[in-house]
């Protein structure tokens, strides 16, 4: 049997996380390898965005924060389990997502991406300076997951690294399904649709304000999963979350790995993950050649890293 | 009342710095439809020359003119080595090329001068004047002249030189101003040059009152991006007022509801200007040709 | 009852009267020409038409119903489509994906479902990639489906177009100069087209440059000049009217001035 694309990169991702802690030298890379998982859920959020429907966010940490925070807080002040926190997040990102979406959606290019940044520079704002509930700028403490303990009651005893390395790549995995799932759907044809020619999309009928609320909504569910496995999996968290730059870092890493392609997205998160690990020894040209990657790819490979090095393989082969 | 005055002084203070950055904001806008992330980077760069020229001996006025001038060349550098290559790229490109860059030149600037807090000496001491029982510090005066005399200077530019209407003409049509004999590549090198050198301006004169270090840049850019979007994005006389208006919401908010929230107001107001008016305060309105 | 009526349309922008008071009426199986030299101002009123331009005075009837400044999306809803005279293709999406989208309203449903891939969003897709193939085998593209639809040429844009508004099953389509930039076999292709849907009941509005065309397809003509009607009739009567001539006299001599 023939595997379609969607299947060709489900399982491609698999097979990726599966194989590559074989060849882990320390626990430490399960680490990198679960941060990776995290920041690409993100980016899928954006990849939806920015990628099928074309719409900017430069505030989409902001949704990150709120998924943050809430494991942080409803387990202590609602007494909710972390796994409800992590839902109620989501459902608190998507409401938020709405209520902010509706009236700014309008909104084109730089003022669209100044709208979103307004916000997602509130909600970090909001969550540094009410220090009585979120802790402040020093941050918060996260309750544990509980889940590990119940992994190991199932006779598989991990440590902590190798739990979140499995259980956020499954998270991956699901969400790339999902994303992948939209793309061929009639909504996520809708949506491309939109991007290609908006004024063509409403004269077939396409309801544009309303699919790219719907766009806008899935994106910030994404960005709010994946800052609740974030806080959940480093215990601990501040309001950097949901900053300025980390909205710029996940749309770099869509656009970097290539905005329109589920699989170009986490291969950017993957390279901009890893680089300030790599970098750790330069760590005073940190700043520098960050910056520098970011002009160079976009400069050389508009279309993202991933796009870029799939044609020149395919030019080989012809 | 002379808490309200007071008020408004250290606002039209802000203000003309965003003024400042949102004006240089404008003018590589209206040549290259760019937004320019790195625009705070220029201010940072203008106080942070300034300090070590002046710390290496040279008079004040002079190292700031060294410093208006590299910072200047910068902006040349920055357009010839990252924009005009990029040129036809989509938004968020862009986005992600000015970022960059922004973070490219603070990462050099660390590496050249430092990671402190800098400042020289103001140009008019700090005896601080007195204004219906506010005070002032002759410094601000500075800033805010300095936000007055380049606004009316490049009104009378784009206006009354030959040079500026060619600026102005590539911004409405690059084709066109090209067929007319317009060199664009001029008029965007001159673009990016005076946006850097007013930038850097605004760095010499306010890093007297805010100190300046290496990562002042980001906050300014969203701040005079924010204020030139308020005002309407291409228009010199929106960044002025837009620029102005951000900086006294942000001190009357600071000084009657909350200092942690000044930011906020900013954007909350920004926000509700652009869903009521998309356009901004006094941006022109488009319609989509198809 | 007409299918559609348009009375009294105008518009301005900034000043400039683009469109003003333009009435006509069509009906089923009809096809009306709208004619007139360079900037008579029918693009925009087909804009108006469609709803992309808010008029500024006028109004416009679909079944006797006001529909007036309704968005695009409604009055598509309501069996109006339109294609574009500068080509309004989604470039980067498939032919097939192209001609998919004009079944829009009818392959659309729950979100949650397309998220999950549940059977119903399959069955929504499947039945609209049916129709689509159906469509672009009509429209002589079937060859074409899988391409990236930005490397298509332009009179095959300018079909799958066609195509895409038809999609639609509209009861009104608007086509935009649907044979500019096509050669003789395409444009022949193109009004055969043009007449067979007419002969289902859709009324076509029409503008177009190639007179010939629009004498022999169609019905009825409406001469735009400066944004005013200022003729209206069958090609017969329309060629013979002065206004016409004078018009159409006056930007030739302009032309040929140009030459």
């Amino acid at each position: 049997m023939k595997l379609s694309n969607k299947q060709t990169a489900l399982v491609v991702l698999a097979a990726l996380i599966a194989i590559t802690p074989l060849f882990f030298p320390s626990s430490y890379y399960f680490r990198v390898g679960s941060l990776i998982f995290v920041n690409s859920i993100a980016v899928i959020g954006i990849v939806i965005l920015a990628g099928y429907a074309g719409q900017i966010s430069l505030g989409h940490a902001g949704f990150a924060g709120i998924g943050a925070y809430a494991c942080a807080l409803a387990p202590v002040h609602l007494g909710l389990h972390p796994a409800f926190a992590v839902v109620l997040g989501a459902i608190i990102s998507a409401v938020m997502a709405y209520v902010v979406g509706r009236p700014i959606l309008r909104l084109k290019g730089y003022y669209l991406g100044v709208a979103t940044l307004g916000f997602g520079i509130l909600v970090s704002m909001v969550l540094a300076n009410e220090r009585e509930i979120t802790g402040g700028p020093d941050g918060i403490q996260v309750p544990d997951l509980g889940l590990r303990a119940i992994v190991k009651t199932m006779g598989l005893d991990l440590n902590n690294s190798e739990f979140w390395y499995i259980f956020s790549g499954l998270a991956l995995i699901l969400g790339a399904w999902v994303a992948l799932n939209l793309y061929d759907s009639p909504t996520g044809r809708a949506l491309r649709a939109l991007h290609g020619s908006e004024i063509a999309a409403r004269t077939v009928g396409i309801d544009v304000a309303r699919l790219k609320l719907q766009a806008f909504i899935i994106s910030a569910v994404y960005a709010s999963i994946s800052g609740s496995l974030l806080a959940l999996q480093n215990k601990f968290i501040t309001p950097d979350v949901a900053g300025f730059m980390h909205s710029i870092e996940m749309v770099t890493m869509a656009v970097l790995g290539g905005v329109g392609s589920v699989l170009g997205a986490i291969f950017g998160a993957a390279i901009l993950t890893m680089l300030p690990q790599l970098l750790t020894v330069f760590a005073e040209y940190e700043m520098l050649l960050m910056g520098l990657v970011m002009m160079l790819v976009m400069i050389f490979m508009r279309d993202g890293l991933l796009p870029s090095i799939l044609r020149r393989i395919r030019g080989k082969d012809e | 009342m002379p808490e309200l005055m007071q008020f408004i002084l250290s606002g039209l203070t802000v203000g003309a710095v965003y003024a400042l950055v949102a004006l240089g904001f404008t003018i590589i806008y209206n040549a290259s439809d760019v937004v320019n992330f790195a625009q705070g980077e220029f201010v940072m760069l203008g106080g942070m020359i300034t300090v070590f020229a002046h710390g290496a001996g040279m008079p004040l006025p002079l190292a700031a003119v060294i410093a208006i001038v590299i910072t200047a060349g910068v902006g040349v550098a920055l357009n010839k080595l990252a924009i005009e290559p990029a040129r036809g790229a989509p938004v968020v490109s862009l986005i992600i090329i000015t970022i960059g860059a922004s973070i490219f030149i603070r990462g050099v600037t660390q590496l050249v001068f430092d990671k402190q807090l800098h400042r020289f000496p103001s140009f008019s001491g700090d005896d601080p004047i007195h204004i219906f029982g506010a005070t002032l510090l002759p410094q601000s005066l500075w800033v805010m002249a300095g936000a007055l005399v380049v606004f009316v200077a490049l009104w009378l530019f784009f206006t009354r030189t030959l040079t500026g209407k060619a600026i102005l003409a590539t911004s409405n049509n690059r084709l066109a101003a090209q067929l007319v004999g317009i060199s664009t590549n001029w008029v965007m090198t001159l673009s990016f040059a005076m946006s850097a050198g007013i930038g850097a301006l605004a760095g010499v004169l306010v890093t007297p009152i805010t100190l300046v270090s290496y990562d002042v840049g980001i906050a300014l850019a969203l701040k005079g991006f924010a204020a030139a979007m308020l005002g309407g994005m291409g228009n010199p006389k929106g960044a002025l007022i837009g620029g102005f208006l951000l900086g006294l919401l942000e001190a009357l908010t600071a000084g009657y509801i909350s200092s942690q929230y000044k930011d906020a107001a900013a954007f909350i107001v920004i926000l509700a200007v652009l869903f009521a008016m998309p356009q901004g305060l006094f941006g022109k309105k488009t319609t989509d040709r198809v | 009852m007409s299918l559609l009526e348009i009375k009294g349309l105008g518009i301005e922008f900034g000043g400039l009267r683009a469109v003003h008071d333009v009435s006509f009426a069509m009906n089923e199986g009809e096809i009306v020409s709208v004619i007139g030299p360079n900037g008579a101002g029918k693009t925009t009123l087909f804009n108006m038409i469609s709803g992309v331009y808010l008029p500024g005075s006028g109004k416009l009837m679909l079944e006797g119903k006001d529909v007036t400044g309704m968005e695009p999306h409604l009055l598509a809803r309501r069996g109006l489509s339109r294609t574009f005279q500068n080509l309004q293709i989604f470039q980067q999406m498939t032919v097939l994906d192209n001609a998919i989208t004009g079944y829009h309203l009818q392959e659309r449903g729950s979100v949650l479902a397309d998220l999950l891939n549940l059977p119903s969003s399959r069955h929504r897709a499947e039945a609209a990639r049916e129709g689509a193939q159906k469509l672009l085998a009509r429209v002589g593209l079937a060859r074409a489906a899988e391409q990236e639809a930005g490397n298509l040429s332009y009179g095959a844009l300018k079909r799958l177009e066609i195509a895409r508004a038809l999609a639609l099953s509209p009861r009104v389509l608007l086509l935009d100069e649907p044979a500019a930039g096509c050669n003789a076999v395409e444009t022949e292709e193109i009004d055969a087209l043009i007449a067979e849907v007419a002969a289902e009941g859709v009324a076509i509005l029409l503008v177009e440059h190639d007179m010939k065309m629009v004498m022999r397809i169609s019905k009825h003509i409406v001469v735009l000049d400066h944004g005013e009607k200022i003729a209206e009739g069958d090609p017969a009567t329309v060629s013979q009217n002065p206004a016409v001539i004078a018009a159409y006299l006056g930007t030739q001599e302009a032309e040929h001035a140009d030459s």
